[in-house]
């Protein structure tokens, strides 16, 4: 290190006492072993979000959140504005990738029995932030304003507004009025680049100091057996940024030669066109409704996979509290069919969505 | 005293009901329903119809008293029945052409389809005793009536082809009157069937708009340029100011017929002008001479303009389809394209130069939308490029910590 690096380090050690965090990173370890490659797609989500963070900011330089001005400002992003094309299609392909990934570091850590104790909060704290990241993916696609985005935003506070009760209150909420128009693009956009980031980035604050103090959990399958641990810095920082890279290389050739299209501006004049969709994310639920029985005894069919959904997401929330095994260190296999069940239900439902004519 | 009260309550009660129920009664309806086929289907038929829809019923047209249940006493001295074929209009007339009456039921239904009717070829026949001619029934139905606004009505635009042609395209029903019957299948080629059944497009013409509703003739030659013009103002203008004006009139050619068909009016082609094999320029003017120049360098005109929008075309959807977005100049492009539609209109004029004039303010037009779609594919090869160097440096990159990672395992204590 030259002089000049050192007496930077000493004057920032002095006042921010960046010593003790070296010292902590050099000695906190992490556990390697067969599924250790599962580990990884913690830090690649962490990459994901701040490479979110950034393009949006970006974005915002230019984005017009109007219904009159907002898929123009896309459309100028894209065509007019240097390296425009590169961060919105960095910033919805990643978002799309992130989504993805959260899919499998939620069931990872599921099938690992990792949210076992002490870690439910670890759990927790990250099922409250997939459903942020679901939200700001509902939220964000509305804001070009397109076809798409407009009809599926209208499709999906439909079922909103179908739920028992709160229904009709909520969709009134969610859109700002009966319909989809300028108050739900404002409050979509307030929402997507304001209130769930900061509450995401509170979350992520928590869930990323809890991992540090709790350290990573290593699978029952391997208690009692020697495994071996590799330092945090720089081990498992550094395979972590190998991991990054190449997703950074994924997303380059996907903005390249798939960018993220600008689509045909909304006209909430026309009729619903056929086979407008949710992302994909959001298609196993979509397909369940489209599939159900219109009644099921006397109970209407849609409500009652609403109110599943809703009862399902409370379980998988409480899983950590109701597995008393796998807090036990026992292995606890029921848990581990239903987890993969669910996956098939997902991966099933998804694929169908695509499948069936006419859905 | 209050069951007095009750009772009495309930027999007036009794007796308004009885007379309400007789008041609806309708014994045509009842023994009809009972009755098979021709005799039955009044009955069926007019549940729909617009008559019905109006609160009228079988008296109003046919008489008699369906207040009766016996059919003898029904059918009383007011009874008219149905009446013969040469009768239709003026029965249906009674109604039709009484303004009074009719404003009764919708102010602005017109009255004068009598008197139209009566000017039409099949008011004309039917006139001279010739029954097979079509009276009102024949495109309106009989009953089951809907007004024209009805998809299901026969005579709902959509429907009007066929409702003519169950007639028109019967070869022997119209072998006594020595006409065509192709009209129909030939109308089914043209652009108008096209706009009309496969866009749905309420205004392209069906047979009426040309021929007319009630008052229907075949149009006079000298008049057809007139039923063109009321859906084509533009192009008939354009075509009086052209040479062929006088020139039609003179050899008594009807003007847009001449060129563009009758029934069969297909969608009209680059290929009708100029002097190509399609061409309909040479079927008067004779090779090498003047006018048959002059078609040649307007087909050139248009085919160059025509090529060039293409070409720009097809370098922006290959713009488009390696990724960079081209809405703004394919938006250009297709204002370009609207002028050539409206040069290939102003053919009509035969305005050579004015031809030109505008043909070459499209072409420096275009000269904008192929630089926009040159520089989209220049920036596709820059993107493309950039993402071959970017993703060397990073498989670099990646490489260089994959090295180092596997140092550090070989490190001791590792």
């Amino acid at each position: 290190m030259n002089k000049t690096l050192q007496s930077l380090w000493a004057y920032f050690d002095e006042r921010f006492q960046l010593r003790a965090l070296a010292d902590f990173a050099k000695k906190k370890t992490v556990p390697e072993h067969k599924h250790s490659f599962w580990y990884f797609f913690g830090g690649i989500a962490l990459f994901l979000t701040a490479l979110q963070i950034a393009t949006g900011i970006m974005l915002l330089l230019y984005y017009t959140p109007t219904v009159d001005a907002a898929h123009e400002s896309v459309q100028f992003i894209m065509s007019q504005v240097q390296f425009g094309w590169l961060i919105r299609s960095v910033h919805s392909w990643s978002a799309n990738i992130l989504v993805g990934i959260l899919f499998i570091h939620m069931f990872s850590t599921f099938f690992m029995k990792a949210y076992r104790s002490p870690r439910e909060l670890t759990w927790v704290t990250g099922f409250f932030l997939f459903v942020l990241f679901l939200a700001i993916g509902f939220s964000g696609y509305l804001l070009p304003w397109n076809e798409l985005s407009y009809f599926a935003t209208r499709v999906g506070t439909d079922i909103a507004g179908s739920l028992p009760v709160v229904g009709k209150g909520l969709k009134t909420f969610i859109l700002g009025g009966p319909v989809v128009g300028q108050a739900t693009l404002t409050r979509f956009f307030w929402l997507h680049v304001a209130i769930l980031p900061l509450a995401a980035g509170v979350l992520i604050g928590i869930h990323v100091l809890l991992v540090q103090i709790l350290g990573m959990s290593t699978p029952i399958s391997l208690k009692g057996k020697p495994v071996k641990e590799i330092s945090f810095f720089p081990d498992f920082i550094y395979k972590d940024v190998l991991g990054w890279t190449l997703i950074l290389i994924l997303i380059g050739i996907l903005c390249v030669f798939l960018p993220w299209e600008v689509g045909k501006k909304a006209d909430p004049f026309v009729a619903t066109p056929l086979g407008i969709k949710p992302e994909w994310y959001f298609t196993f639920m979509f397909t369940t409704l489209k599939l159900i029985p219109s009644h099921i005894f006397s109970f209407e069919g849609e409500k009652l996979a609403i109110l599943g959904f809703m009862l399902g997401g409370a379980l998988w929330l409480l899983v950590p509290f109701l597995n008393r095994r796998a807090s036990r260190e026992l292995p606890s296999r029921p848990y581990t069919v239903i987890g993969a069940v669910l996956l098939l239900y997902i991966v099933v439902m998804t694929v169908l969505t695509y499948t069936i004519h006419g859905l | 005293m209050a069951k007095i009260r009750m009772a009495a309550g309930l027999v007036v009660g009794l007796l308004l009901l009885s007379g309400a129920l007789l008041a609806q009664k309708n014994s045509c309806i009842e023994c009809h329903s009972k009755l098979e086929d021709e005799l039955k289907a009044p009955a069926e038929g007019f549940r729909l119809d617009v008559h019905q829809q109006f609160g009228l019923s079988c008296q109003d047209c046919h008489g008699g008293n369906p207040a009766q249940d016996d059919a003898d006493k029904a059918k009383d001295k007011t009874f008219k029945g149905a009446p013969k074929r040469a009768q239709v209009p003026e029965f249906c007339a009674r109604c039709h052409s009484d303004s009074a009456y009719i404003r009764n039921f919708n102010p602005r239904l017109r009255v004068d389809q009598l008197e139209l009717y009566r000017t039409s070829r099949h008011g004309e026949l039917l006139k001279k005793g010739d029954t097979k001619v079509a009276v009102c029934t024949d495109c309106h139905g009989v009953h089951g009536i809907q007004t024209a606004k009805h998809p299901k009505s026969l005579t709902f635009p959509w429907n009007i082809p066929q409702t003519c042609g169950r007639c028109h395209a019967d070869a022997n029903l119209m072998k006594a009157y020595k006409i065509p019957t192709d009209q129909l299948a030939e109308y089914k080629l043209s652009v108008h069937a096209r706009a009309l059944f496969e866009k749905k497009d309420m205004s392209a013409p069906a047979c009426n708009s040309c021929h007319g509703n009630h008052g229907a003739v075949p149009p006079a030659v000298k008049s057809i340029a007139f039923v063109c013009r009321q859906c084509h103002p533009s192009t008939g203008d354009l075509f009086s100011k052209s040479p062929h004006k006088k020139a039609f009139d003179d050899m008594g050619f009807s003007e847009c017929e001449a060129c563009h068909g009758k029934h069969k009016i297909l969608p009209p082609t680059d290929d009708m002008l100029g002097t190509g094999s399609g061409a309909v320029c040479v079927q008067c003017h004779e090779a090498g001479s003047k006018p048959f120049v002059m078609a040649g360098r307007m087909k050139q005109l248009i085919g160059d303009f025509g090529s060039e929008i293409e070409a720009a075309r097809s370098l922006l959807d290959l713009a488009e389809r390696k990724g960079v977005e081209v809405s703004d100049p394919k938006y250009r492009l297709q204002e370009i394209h609207t002028l050539l539609v409206s040069l290939r209109n102003q053919t009509h004029a035969l305005d050579l130069p004015d031809l030109e004039q505008k043909a070459g303010e499209g072409k420096s037009l275009l000269v904008g939308v192929r630089a926009s779609a040159e520089a989209a594919l220049r920036e596709a090869k820059l993107r493309r490029t950039g993402l071959v160097v970017a993703t060397i440096c990073l498989i670099l990159f990646a490489l260089a910590f994959y090295l180092k990672i596997r140092q550090m395992r070989r490190r001791p204590g590792a």
